[in-house]
């Protein structure tokens, strides 16, 4: 019994001087990983003769929201807020209805040009959208969509390698569940709707999640599809401001870190189901 | 009464004819129908469309132009500006991959041990990437101002001469990098962290009893078993690299940084649609950096196969 702790000594002295190491590395990199937001938090609580003060300084004489209020009231970035929600929920619906509908299509279903029309969507992957701009634009002219919402939505939509993750997850769901939906007469739309789907609400919802993160992030395409300040998202309209405001920093930071803050505030709430989405889908998807 | 039932039934293809066009269209096919509409116009056709109009000298009008021929490809071939756009867009992607993937696979690898305040770690590590690039542009713009920008005045407080982060041509493209490793490592300390997740607790209790270290640990079991992943993280990495644009755009507003020092390749293609309105010059340079990306993933399917072979 005694003599049992005696080898172990000397490693559980090295695992001790090895936990302590790597948790100073890490408080390390996650304090130069948060200093440039508390950085921007900071500079927006400061008064804007503070800002651009040398020497440089975490501690202003007098802190104050004023930068915060005159974001609220001057600039649009509830609109933009709400432009925002409405563009990224409507390609996140459209997205979960059409991926879906096509990956049961392609998982349960058989019909002549199946597997080619599988083999096009998947090529479909590898096609960079950032690429597509210029014919995708003139699209949208010859459609006349732009600055409408439509422009900003309707190209998102399609989504090839969500299509694929979701098949993929369909390929794997036992079939005795559908077997016995189809002796009792249910239609292919049935099955689609009251058995596959329920089954499938962990991968819905990280496609989901991950399909709203990028399209609520997403700049280039707004950018170039609405020009109307009516219209734009945080992302665009944020893009805008520094000309506006020229140098008063505080109102920039203060717009930046309330342009930031949703989805922020959103991973707080739903942080397990955000990451285990991010994960999963980043590496089966983009 | 048999002959009736004969003809009764006999009767039924007449009487029936043949189901309406929509019943004979085969019901899988109207599963994938609304997804591939949206394909096919916001996908398909533009690629189609973007080698067509490379073909022709088209305006922003949405007339079509005058056939040019090969011209748009031949003037790309021997236009200066392109190279070097995308040059920078190659000097973007072989600058910030390294440090992108290694910074999320250590970020990973201490988060995944045992240790207190877990959420805060992967809190700091994730939350950048959530924010959008305007964002971060804001962000980075400020801290890299010379004299109060905070950069600037932790080097002069160490002693250090200022850099011009924003106006230097040879640090434009760098700045640009720090600020990306930033906002992204984020994701791949992410994909890093689940692979970590998958790796089974009893090959670590196994080399534990056999008295190996958390170094040891490290290098035998834990590193060999992420090299898929980070064959996957590298690839992922390279092809979100290539396709610059926000970063650059945002910090230096549209200007493509000092002398055009960092300007990517999909930024020439903007300025060429959108400011020099030649959208069929435009459309040969993205066709040809499309071809570009298409070789790269092609060559990750033939690298990493077992991820997307098995469609049925």
């Amino acid at each position: 019994m005694t003599a049992v702790p005696t080898p172990n000594r000397a490693p559980q002295a090295t695992a001790r001087a090895w936990n302590i190491a790597g948790l100073a590395v890490t408080a390390v990199i996650a304090a130069l990983w948060l200093t440039p937001l508390l950085w921007a938090v900071d500079t927006a609580l400061k008064p804007e003769s503070e800002t651009t003060r040398i020497p440089v300084t975490w501690w202003a004489d007098d802190f104050t929201f004023e930068a915060f209020r005159k974001v609220f009231t001057e600039s649009d970035l509830v609109r933009w807020f709400l432009n925002s929600t409405v563009v990224a929920a409507g390609v996140t619906v459209l997205v979960l209805l059409t991926a879906s509908m096509a990956a049961y299509g392609f998982s349960r279903t058989n019909f002549r040009g199946r597997r080619a029309l599988l083999a096009v969507v998947v090529a479909g992957i590898m096609v960079p959208p950032q690429v597509l701009v210029v014919p995708l634009f003139r699209e949208m002219l010859g459609l006349g969509l732009v600055d409408t919402y439509w422009a900003m939505i309707l190209p998102q939509v399609a989504a090839p390698a969500m299509v694929f993750i979701l098949k993929k997850f369909f390929d794997g769901l036992p079939r005795e569940l559908e077997e016995a939906a189809r002796v009792d007469g249910a239609s292919p739309w049935r099955l689609y709707w009251q058995v596959v789907l329920p089954l499938s609400r962990p991968v819905l919802a990280a496609v989901g999640i991950f399909t709203f993160i990028l399209t609520w992030n997403n700049f280039f395409w707004p950018f170039l599809a609405v020009s109307d300040p009516d219209l734009m998202t945080i992302p665009v309209g944020l893009a805008t401001i520094q000309s506006s405001y020229g140098l008063r920093y505080a109102q920039i930071m203060a717009s930046a870190v309330l342009g930031g803050l949703p989805l922020l505030v959103a991973y707080v709430f739903f942080q397990r189901d955000i990451i285990r989405s991010v994960a999963h889908t980043g590496l089966s998807g983009t | 009464m048999a002959t009736i039932t004969t003809r009764a039934t006999a009767a039924v293809p007449v009487t029936g004819t043949r189901p309406p066009l929509w019943r004979r269209i085969p019901i899988g096919l109207l599963f994938v129908l609304p997804f591939l509409l949206f394909y096919a116009a916001f996908l398909i056709w533009p690629t189609l469309s973007a080698f067509g109009l490379s073909f022709f000298n088209e305006s922003l009008t949405g007339t079509r132009g005058e056939p040019a021929g090969l011209r748009n490809w031949t003037e790309m071939l021997g236009d200066s500006a392109m190279w070097s756009a995308l040059g920078n867009t190659l000097y973007f992607t072989l600058l910030s991959t390294p440090p992108l993937v290694l910074v999320g696979l250590v970020m990973a690898l201490l988060t995944n041990r045992v240790m207190p305040l877990r959420w805060l770690w992967r809190l700091s590590f994730f939350m950048p990437f959530l924010l959008p690039a305007s964002v971060m542009a804001l962000i980075w713009i400020w801290i890299y101002q010379p004299g109060f920008g905070l950069l600037n005045a932790g080097l002069t407080a160490i002693g250090l001469p200022e850099a011009g982060w924003l106006s230097d041509p040879s640090l434009a493209m760098v700045s640009v990098v720090i600020a990306t490793l930033w906002w992204t490592a984020g994701f791949n300390f992410l994909l890093y962290l689940a692979a970590l997740q998958q790796i089974p607790e009893h090959l670590y209790e196994a080399a534990s009893i056999d008295g190996a270290g958390w170094w040891h640990r490290l290098w035998s079991i834990t590193l060999p078993l992420l090299k898929r992943t980070t064959g996957l993280v590298i690839v992922l990495q390279l092809l979100a690299s290539l396709r610059i644009f926000d970063q650059v755009y945002l910090i230096y507003n549209g200007s493509g940084g000092p002398g055009f020092s960092a300007r990517p390749v999909l930024e020439y293609v903007y300025d060429t649609a959108f400011t020099s309105f030649r959208f069929g010059y435009a459309s040969a340079i993205s066709s040809f950096f499309f071809v570009l990306i298409v070789v790269v993933s092609v060559t990750q399917l033939k690298l990493f196969p077992s991820r997307r072979e098995d469609e049925r």
